[in-house]
């Protein structure tokens, strides 16, 4: 069995991991060759139970629709998740994922991709109000938790993430990334302490354009998931990975909260900081931890985040865990090791360690001009 | 109907005098206020008969002379007529009445905070050392709004354009839960002020109005509404930093408060509003709430007085159905809502209900906070909860179930020498706390009980620092509501269900 979904007895998964993030803010288009060089670097932060990667701009030709990646255990399920999806989306194209045998990766589920987009008559009325994007949540919910065999693990525009059990770099090679272009990459090395090997429990989790690797475990989970129940979304993944995409997807998405602001939701600063700032600042830093406190994500943890407009990278409010940042030219690279990108770029202009809870953001050169005509990077 | 001559209630406890130590200084006739010693020419006598064990006598004893000692003469043995079933059929058979008692019930009910036990990180996630980080226990008590809006300056900076309903800021999530003038003294009221200022937390008056020696202490009281609206104007309402609507006490829910006459003297007299000597009489409901839309409309026009500056709380016993209860408090607009479980204290209830009516705090609070997040409305109240917090460990559980804080009042008399003798009700408290006679009210010196419930409030906040240091996490808002950080230990699989937790090993 490949296990696709988690069926350990397990509240949750938790893991020790490796990470990397390349991106061009000019979207100039990279193959998949450099992102898996830094990653296989970070070899030994793995246990070769999971890798993944993630891509932006690899669709073009499919830009404005949703490119669903689903993993099945057996036919019958797709079957089934097909018959959902002719129902709910018009499917433009669908192929399965092209995968190439390597010696490393002998075991795999069957890997679909379909190009949709929802009807504007879908039969699904329950979520017949709902925007597109909306009603992808949903439907991804409902597939991953009802659909027995099958896992949505990609569900965004012009963007895929490409993982199963495995190193990274034999990842890479199943999936032949160096056939693959985008403009920003992300990958993912895993460690898993409590789980054997599972597919859909490798990074990257993503949802609609959101991806996210992560290294770390969330003390706070517990909470964390609490409150994302009550705003009815549904954990049935059980990572903290799935979490952090969750309170992205809140805060972003849903309560339209600025993205510099909402990362100081998940890392806020403590009381000691805001009681010294001046008036206002301090009047919204206090709201955010009044309202927003379950959001905040305690513990250890350094994730990269990809969305549509960018890539962010950062740390938890003490700094457990390791993460470098690196720029050159219009190239920001992110790795949990300064090893990791200096084997993809040797002399860097600039390379730092970012503070706990300081995030290293980057947009697009397009998203900034637009963001700047109505008002500054936070308005995004 | 003649009174006989007799009693069948034998003493039960014996003060001892050791009278080859005693000295006959007579410090116990003076430190007792049940009047259970007398000189008798050569030596100190006993009234075993009014000893209670109050602890107060051999406290003070400067020779170690005193032994109270457990009665050892034996009522016959039975698991089932048990010594104070036959004891309390005597007295009523004596007195026609309903039996009375102060403190919370003695019943040895399950205390399911004993079988719950908590989490700590080992190598997948680091423990946080509290003496070297940050450990934020600041809480923050009143309704939240469920997401904030914002508006953006010339420089594109965010500001705030959710208007914030008022919170009550705590340093610690502790407050002293609340006991009224009159119940208990007025030193006793001023140590919890002078503690509270102090740690950045609040008291609550209770149902007793406010004495004008506390109005400085405003902004770190609470001040109760009940149903008997005693010492309630306009200044009062305004004059603390939160109103609180008392429906019911974990002691007794369902039932009102009797403060006798003989203990309205002048100063309790004006700090309630009412006639010296006068009985004062909370009765059982509030007369102008006879259902939920009734408490709406006390609630708003509390806010009406208050100018929307203050949080309502409203504060319930843990009966059956409270889950939908609390979900219609906060329906109705309260910003806090205090939930006392059935072994909170009280200064006087029939034990009739002290020992049979209500739940246990843990599985209300657990239930309660479930309901409110499944209908999606947790944010609109925060949640104290109450009724015998013994320990940091408590609070660590209650919080972690689902409270934003606890509340402890039985725990705050023993810091002021409290030995839960359950005698409140009688007026004759040895310790100066829940009484009126001046020569024993005057015993209590606020400053210095006030020093004491600063230190055990202080520390049971570094400990509770250590437990989040241990579990990994740096703010006391990372532990509220998260369950998973909680096992249950020699529970039934409904108990756990029940809790919202998984037994332990899972």
């Amino acid at each position: 069995m490949l296990k696709i979904k988690n069926k350990f007895n397990t509240e949750r998964d938790i893991s020790g991991c490796g990470l990397c993030g390349i991106i061009n803010a000019k979207k100039v288009k990279t193959n998949g060759s450099d992102i898996k060089k830094a990653i296989s670097v970070e070899h030994d932060r793995g246990n070769g139970l999971g890798g993944g990667f993630a891509v932006y701009g690899n669709y073009p030709d499919y830009a404005d629709i949703y490119a669903f990646h689903i993993m099945y255990d057996n036919l019958s399920a797709k079957t089934d998740v097909e018959e959902y999806l002719r129902n709910n989306f018009i499917v433009e194209k669908e192929e399965p994922i092209p995968t190439f045998k390597t010696s490393k990766i002998y075991d795999h589920p069957y890997l679909h991709r379909y190009f949709i987009k929802p009807k504007s008559d879908r039969q699904d009325k329950l979520f017949h109000e709902l925007e597109d994007d909306d009603f992808v949540v949903n439907s991804v919910m409902l597939i991953n938790q009802n659909y027995d065999g099958a896992y949505v693990f990609s569900s965004g525009k012009n963007m895929g993430a490409f993982k199963g059990v495995g190193y990274p770099e034999d990842v890479a090679d199943f999936y032949r990334l160096e056939e693959i272009e985008g403009y920003m990459w992300t990958a993912h090395n895993r460690f898993p302490t409590n789980t054997p090997g599972w597919w859909g429990g490798a990074h990257p989790f993503t949802l609609l354009d959101w991806s996210i690797v992560h290294n770390g475990e969330i003390s706070s989970y517990g909470i964390n998931k609490r409150y994302l129940e009550m705003y009815k979304y549904n954990l049935a993944l059980r990572t903290d990975t799935e979490v952090i995409t969750y309170i992205l997807d809140l805060l972003i998405r849903k309560h339209k909260i600025p993205v510099r602001l909402a990362l100081t939701v998940l890392a806020s600063p403590f009381y000691q900081k805001i009681d010294k700032m001046e008036n206002d600042k301090k009047k919204l830093f206090t709201a955010l931890r009044q309202v927003y406190g379950s959001a905040l994500l305690n513990g250890p943890f350094a994730i990269v985040f990809g969305y549509s407009g960018g890539m962010v990278a950062m740390n938890d409010r003490i700094k457990l865990r390791p993460l470098v940042a690196a720029s050159n030219g219009d190239f920001t690279y992110v790795a949990s090791e300064e090893a990791a990108i200096r084997a993809v770029c040797q002399s860097p202009d600039m390379v730092w360690s970012p503070k706990a809870g300081d995030p290293v953001m980057v947009e697009f050169d397009d998203i900034k001009e637009k963001a700047s005509l109505k008002g500054g990077l936070l308005s995004l | 109907m003649t009174k006989s001559s007799f009693s069948n209630i034998q003493s039960e406890y014996l003060a001892v005098i050791d009278h080859n130590k005693c000295v006959r200084c007579k410090r116990c006739i003076q430190n007792c206020g049940w009047g259970t010693y007398s000189f008798g020419g050569d030596k100190i006598l006993a009234d075993h008969s009014k000893c209670v064990a109050c602890g107060r006598c051999y406290t003070y004893c400067p020779e170690g002379a005193i032994s109270i000692i457990k009665n050892p003469t034996v009522i016959r043995e039975n698991a089932n007529w048990q010594e104070p079933l036959v004891k309390n059929i005597w007295r009523q058979s004596e007195t026609g009445g309903i039996v009375i008692s102060g403190m919370g019930t003695t019943f040895k009910y399950k205390k399911y905070f004993d079988h719950i036990l908590l989490d700590a990180c080992q190598v997948t996630n680091p423990s946080i050392d509290p003496l070297r980080e940050p450990m934020e226990l600041r809480t923050f008590l009143g309704k939240k709004p469920s997401k904030l809006d914002f508006d953006f300056d010339e420089k594109g900076e965010p500001v705030l354009k959710t208007k914030m309903p008022p919170q009550i800021e705590l340093q610690t999530p502790f407050v002293f839960g609340a006991m009224s003038y009159g119940s208990i003294s007025l030193n006793a009221q001023k140590a919890m002020a002078l503690a509270a200022r102090a740690l950045g937390i609040v008291m609550n008056t209770g149902e007793g109005g406010l004495h004008d020696d506390l109005v400085p202490f405003g902004k770190n009281i609470i001040v109760q509404v009940a149903s008997g609206r005693f010492g309630v104007h306009r200044d009062y309402l305004n004059s603390g930093v939160a109103v609180e609507i008392k429906i019911g006490q974990g002691a007794k829910p369902g039932i009102g408060g009797h403060l006798p006459g003989e203990k309205i003297g002048i100063d309790i007299s004006r700090t309630r509003m009412i006639p010296v000597g006068t009985d004062a009489i909370s009765p059982a409901p509030h007369h102008d709430i006879y259902s939920i839309e009734d408490l709406r409309q006390l609630i708003y026009a509390i806010k009406e007085a208050t100018d929307y500056e203050k949080p309502v709380s409203v504060k319930v016993a843990a009966v059956h159905n409270i889950a939908a209860i609390v979900s219609g408090i906060v329906r109705a607009g309260a910003d806090i809502v205090y939930i006392d479980g059935y072994s909170g204290g009280t200064g006087a209830a029939p034990i009739v209900i002290r020992d049979h009516v209500g739940i246990p705090i843990e599985l209300a609070l657990a239930q309660v906070d479930e309901r409110l997040r499944e209908e999606g409305i947790r944010n609109e109240a925060s949640i104290i909860a109450a009724g015998s917090i013994r320990s940091s460990a408590d609070a660590v559980k209650a919080i972690a179930l689902g409270a934003d804080a606890v509340a402890i009042g039985t725990a705050a008399l023993i810091v002021m020498g409290c030995h839960v003798c359950g005698k409140c009700n009688t007026g004759n408290c040895s310790w100066g706390i829940t009484t009126q006679r001046p020569e024993l009210v005057r015993r209590l010196d606020p400053e210095v009980y006030g020093e004491r419930l600063y230190n055990l409030i202080s520390a049971w906040s570094h400990e509770i620092q250590e437990v989040l240091g241990a579990m990994g996490v740096n703010s006391i808002e990372s532990l509220r509501g998260s369950r998973e950080r909680l096992r249950g230990i020699e529970l039934s699989d409904a108990e756990l269900k029940a809790l919202g937790i998984k037994h332990a090993g899972l």
